[in-house]
């Protein structure tokens, strides 16, 4: 039976474009569908209906939903390259380190860039102590997931691109080498890999985007 | 060489409760060390560096930290034996799905409901109410949510049980008649060996939060 892989997702959106590269990784077909957030397709409404949000994957008709779902998924799913490691115990520091990404780093790092001003040193501070964190996690390993790219790398991938894209749509400066030199040099290499270079957004269109959409309050800078 | 279990846990929390249950339909023995959270403990700050916070799973000396990734951890190592999640990947992705949706909905307003008065505390309870309404969609006529079998969803679920009399006495309303799929599905998994000895008493944790409110000010 023809497999059908469909990948509802948004051309900027950093949740998207890791269930791209993580398809891409493991030498998936699919089909991408570009959504509009502001006029969501009733094919989206359909197949997430409890968040209502990008990406989707839709496989054989069965809808999975939630980026690291959806990640672990595909991980179980296809074989080939890995993206969790086989060993629990280092499952479950991977899925500690990809749910620390996203439920603690994010809002900061944004608020740093895009909040009010008066919000915004706050917020740098608690972003520069979170990204210490994955400073130290990465100690002398080439990726998060050791010689090769896996899921916390992928997930990270907000950090390595997106975050360089705020940084110099909104003129704060977060990552910088003097702080963070493992940081830097890991964002360096995983954006420099073959499969995840075709799979980023275009820079420039991001930051314009960015500026457009939230940078009113930086137009001074 | 024997397995070393050891679980920094605090009695009334919701999340330590759900590696308690994993950790009992495995059968697993370990040594349950409760925290003061108000005076957290070297280990737990050694521990859990980045959160410090409990439930962590010390497994032979290697910390394990947030509760469904410890759940995950128990069901994967002792995989000889009640299997808590399916094996297929999709079933599998669906109940991560529904166990990330609790984590993300539920707690929330839930604290609300008992940690503030006012206007804020009435938005609270009709989200804390859809939500569960939601989830009571979700379970339909199965009597688990992961259909015959315990699992999953029901373990990150379950342990807001024993908060219902807190919830339902602040809140000012009654789950039974709200809720009555989510009441009938909780009294099942309350059948369990491993979720009633893993759940303190109602009224216990209705006692803990009376205090709690004196102490911001709201009794």
């Amino acid at each position: 039976m023809a497999e059908e892989v469909l990948l509802f997702g948004v051309w900027g959106s950093p949740f998207s474009r890791r269930v791209e590269m993580a398809l891409k990784l493991k030498g998936v077909e699919y089909k991408y569908m570009e959504e509009d957030i502001t006029n969501k397709s009733p094919a989206l409404l359909k197949y997430n209906p409890i968040h209502k949000k990008i990406p989707v994957l839709v496989h054989n008709g069965k809808p999975i939903a939630e980026s690291q779902v959806i990640l672990e998924y595909i991980d179980e799913t296809w074989q080939g390259y890995s993206l969790l490691p086989k060993d629990p115990y280092q499952r479950a520091v991977a899925r500690f380190w990809a749910k620390f990404i996203d439920d603690k780093c994010l809002q900061p790092v944004f608020k740093a860039c895009w909040g009010e001003e008066k919000d915004r040193e706050k917020a740098a501070e608690e972003a520069t102590e979170l990204l210490k964190f994955l400073e130290e996690e990465l100690k002398e390993k080439r990726f998060f997931g050791g010689e090769s790219i896996g899921m916390v790398d992928i997930v990270a991938s907000i950090i390595a691109f997106w975050l360089g894209v705020f940084e110099e749509a909104s003129g704060v400066k977060l990552l910088t080498t003097e702080k963070f030199p493992k940081l830097c040099n890991w964002a360096h290499e995983f954006v420099s890999n073959g499969v995840i270079k075709e799979n980023l957004p275009p820079r420039d269109k991001l930051i314009a985007y960015f500026r457009n959409r939230f940078g009113g309050a930086n137009a001074s800078k | 060489m024997a397995d070393e279990v050891v679980l920094l846990d605090f009695w009334p929390s919701m999340f330590g409760m759900r590696v308690r249950v994993a950790l009992a339909e495995k059968g697993i023995k370990y040594e349950s060390k409760e925290d003061d959270l108000w005076n957290k403990s070297d280990l737990l700050l050694k521990m859990n560096p980045v959160h410090k916070k409990i439930p962590v799973l010390i497994h032979n000396g290697k910390p394990v930290c947030e509760s469904l990734i410890i759940v995950q951890y128990i069901d994967e190592v002792w995989n000889d034996k009640s299997p808590l999640l399916p094996s297929d990947p999709y079933h599998r992705a669906h109940a991560k799905f529904w166990a990330d949706f609790v984590d993300q909905k539920v707690y929330g307003p839930a604290r609300k409901l008992w940690a503030i008065n006012g206007e804020e505390q009435e938005a609270a309870k009709k989200d804390f109410l859809e939500i569960y309404k939601t989830l009571e969609r979700e379970l339909g006529d199965k009597p688990y949510f992961g259909g015959e079998k315990f699992g999953l969803v029901d373990i990150a679920l379950i342990t807001f049980y024993s908060w219902f009399y807190v919830y339902e006495t602040f809140g000012k309303f009654n789950m039974e008649t709200e809720c009555p799929k989510i009441i009938a599905w909780a009294k099942r998994c309350m059948q369990k060996e491993s979720v009633a000895k893993s759940l303190p008493d109602q009224k216990k944790i209705y006692e803990s939060v009376l205090d709690l409110r004196k102490i911001r000010g709201l009794e």
